[in-house]
């Protein structure tokens, strides 16, 4: 892999997430807004301390937000402009692409991290030594996340892609344990979120970060199965050209 | 690679997609160095042809060799050294033309100048448009400035001047000049037959994933063309009574368009005689008559199924 090529489309990546602004308000401007309206307004999340209970599900949610629905549907609109098969017959490999746009995720990723972890401080979260344990569930969730959105990429029609991440992103945020618990749920749909990869990630991340430190097994479990499973049917199922 | 290959070297190349067989035992061979064009209708398998020597698809049978090598298997060698412009499409909406220009100069080890390029298509003005503000004449411009910016051994154009406006055609054309003169080859689909006729060496007219006939732009206009009388009259006229009338075998007279007939035959002082009488016989007014060499879009609509709707007797497969 050239340096100068991954470095140039890891720029130009980036350029087109910058100048998408639909993009930058659903991994920047709802979750942080989710957070500070929730633990704002008590009695919505019904939790003691509701910053504490916010932090570690808007953090799973910007995961989401980012690895999902903002690489799923620009990468969808690129097969559908052809971009991804002019690509094709360039010498820039498919494992360079992929690079370049997992850069471009870390990126997104992070400055995401460090501005609600931030606000969580404002509004009265510790930050503890936890977050090091939460990393490697984050990341473990990026690569669920951007395999579920790219196997939407891959194989449906660009609009049907961006109606679908869109939809699914919605579903998981109510079902996925992040802007208020779990056991809010009836408890058939409860048993139904608890498989799914958002309630999977925030679970776990919740629960390195708590003042107790404890891993979920069984979430982390459906993280990882996640994590395998939808990359690997990404890799199966995607076309690149629509 | 001896420097007397050739470029590209197809031998009974098919590709079918389900029922139809899109591309049907095509064989040809371009030489380095050589302006070659696809001719034929839209679906003829021009497309698809190209698709397979540039990698994208996988040829059910025949064997595919394009500067010595497999253009899928040895996909990595073969990426480097070739320039591609699709049909439609390929560009990022969010870019500006510098921007793609230099990504795609970052892919290639011996890359030309962004700025230079953006200079050469003349999208120098449209430097700061987004790609998603361009024009399709612009849009085309950009994708044939990426066709060439890793200074390619080999270039395929697949319709290039589609959408672009005669100043931009004529700059294209000078371009194709250009880099034949720098000893590029170059493979182009048209279906503009002045294109053809101004800038390939040789040209295969495609249809129904055959090819119909090969040679350079002269020798297909002179091989079918040097004996021959066009008119314009109204359209659907009796061919056969008309052919009757001049003393003519078969299908002598063609309706090669609405209203555009050709006939088959020497413009003997008697023939013209005979024609204009018939017309006036029959009191059809006559709009346009010409005698001589037909032009290669004649020769293409007389070859390709454009021009026969009448009924399918398929010329003889040639090779390129």
């Amino acid at each position: 892999m050239r340096r100068a090529s991954l470095s140039a489309q890891a720029r130009v990546e980036m350029l087109l997430t910058v100048r998408r602004s639909e993009s930058m308000l659903v991994t920047l401007g709802i979750p942080l807004g989710i957070l500070v309206f929730f633990a704002e307004f008590d009695g919505v999340s019904s939790v003691k301390n509701p910053v504490d209970f916010l932090v570690p599900g808007i953090l799973a949610l910007a995961v989401m937000s980012t690895a999902m629905v903002s690489l799923g549907i620009a990468t969808g609109y690129e097969r559908r402009y052809g971009v991804l098969k002019r690509l094709g017959s360039t010498p820039l490999s498919r494992g360079g692409l992929l690079t370049a746009k997992t850069m471009n995720v870390l990126v997104i990723e992070v400055l995401q991290a460090v501005l609600i972890v931030a606000t969580g401080v404002a509004l009265g979260w510790k930050l503890t030594a936890g977050i090091m344990a939460a990393i490697p569930l984050l990341l473990i969730g990026t690569v669920a996340f951007a395999g579920i959105g790219m196997l939407l990429a891959g194989t449906l029609r660009a609009e049907a892609n961006l109606a679908v991440a869109n939809g699914l992103y919605l579903v998981l945020l109510f079902l996925g344990g992040m802007a208020y618990p779990l056991s809010r749920l009836p408890a058939g749909v409860r048993f139904f979120a608890e498989l799914l990869p958002a309630a999977a990630l925030s679970q776990t991340v919740r629960g390195v970060l708590q003042s107790n430190p404890s891993l979920p097994l069984r979430s982390f479990a459906v993280l990882v199965v996640w994590a395998v499973a939808a990359p690997l049917l990404a890799i199966h199922f995607f076309r690149w050209e629509e | 690679m001896e420097p007397t290959a050739p470029a590209i070297e197809v031998v009974g190349l098919t590709k079918r997609y389900g029922e139809r067989l899109a591309v049907d035992g095509i064989s040809l061979s371009v030489g380095v160095g050589e302006v070659f064009g696809l001719l034929g209708p839209n679906g003829a398998g021009k497309t698809t042809t190209v698709e397979i020597l540039e990698g994208y698809r996988q040829p059910d049978s025949g064997s595919v060799r394009v500067l010595g090598l497999d253009p899928s298997r040895d996909a990595k060698v073969l990426h480097p050294q070739i320039g591609v412009m699709l049909q439609e499409g390929g560009l990022y909406p969010g870019v500006k033309p510098l921007e793609v220009l230099q990504l795609f100069a970052s892919y290639y080890d011996n890359a030309d100048d962004p700025e230079r390029l953006l200079q050469l298509v003349g999208l120098d003005d449209a430097r700061k448009t987004l790609v998603r503000r361009l024009s399709g004449g612009q849009c085309q411009r950009l994708s044939l400035a990426l066709a060439l910016i890793g200074r390619p051994r080999l270039v395929f154009l697949d319709e290039p001047t589609a959408g672009m406006d005669p100043r931009a055609r004529a700059t294209t054309w000078q371009l194709v000049r250009e880099l034949r003169d720098d000893g590029v080859t170059i493979v182009l689909t048209t279906h503009a037959m002045d294109e053809a006729e101004h800038i390939c060496d040789r040209v295969a007219i495609v249809d129904h994933g055959r090819i119909v006939a090969a040679g350079s732009p002269m020798e297909l206009t002179e091989r079918v063309g040097h004996e021959e009388i066009s008119f314009n009259a109204a359209a659907g006229l009796d061919r056969r009574r008309l052919g009757d009338a001049l003393g003519l075998v078969g299908d002598a007279v063609a309706e090669i368009r609405p209203g555009d007939y050709v006939i088959a035959a020497a413009s003997t002082p008697t023939l013209l005689a005979d024609l204009t009488a018939w017309l006036r016989d029959e009191d059809i007014s006559l709009g346009d008559l010409r005698t001589g060499r037909r032009s290669l879009e004649e020769v293409f609509l007389r070859m390709t199924s454009e021009g026969r709707p009448q009924q399918g007797r398929r010329p003889e497969d040639q090779q390129a």
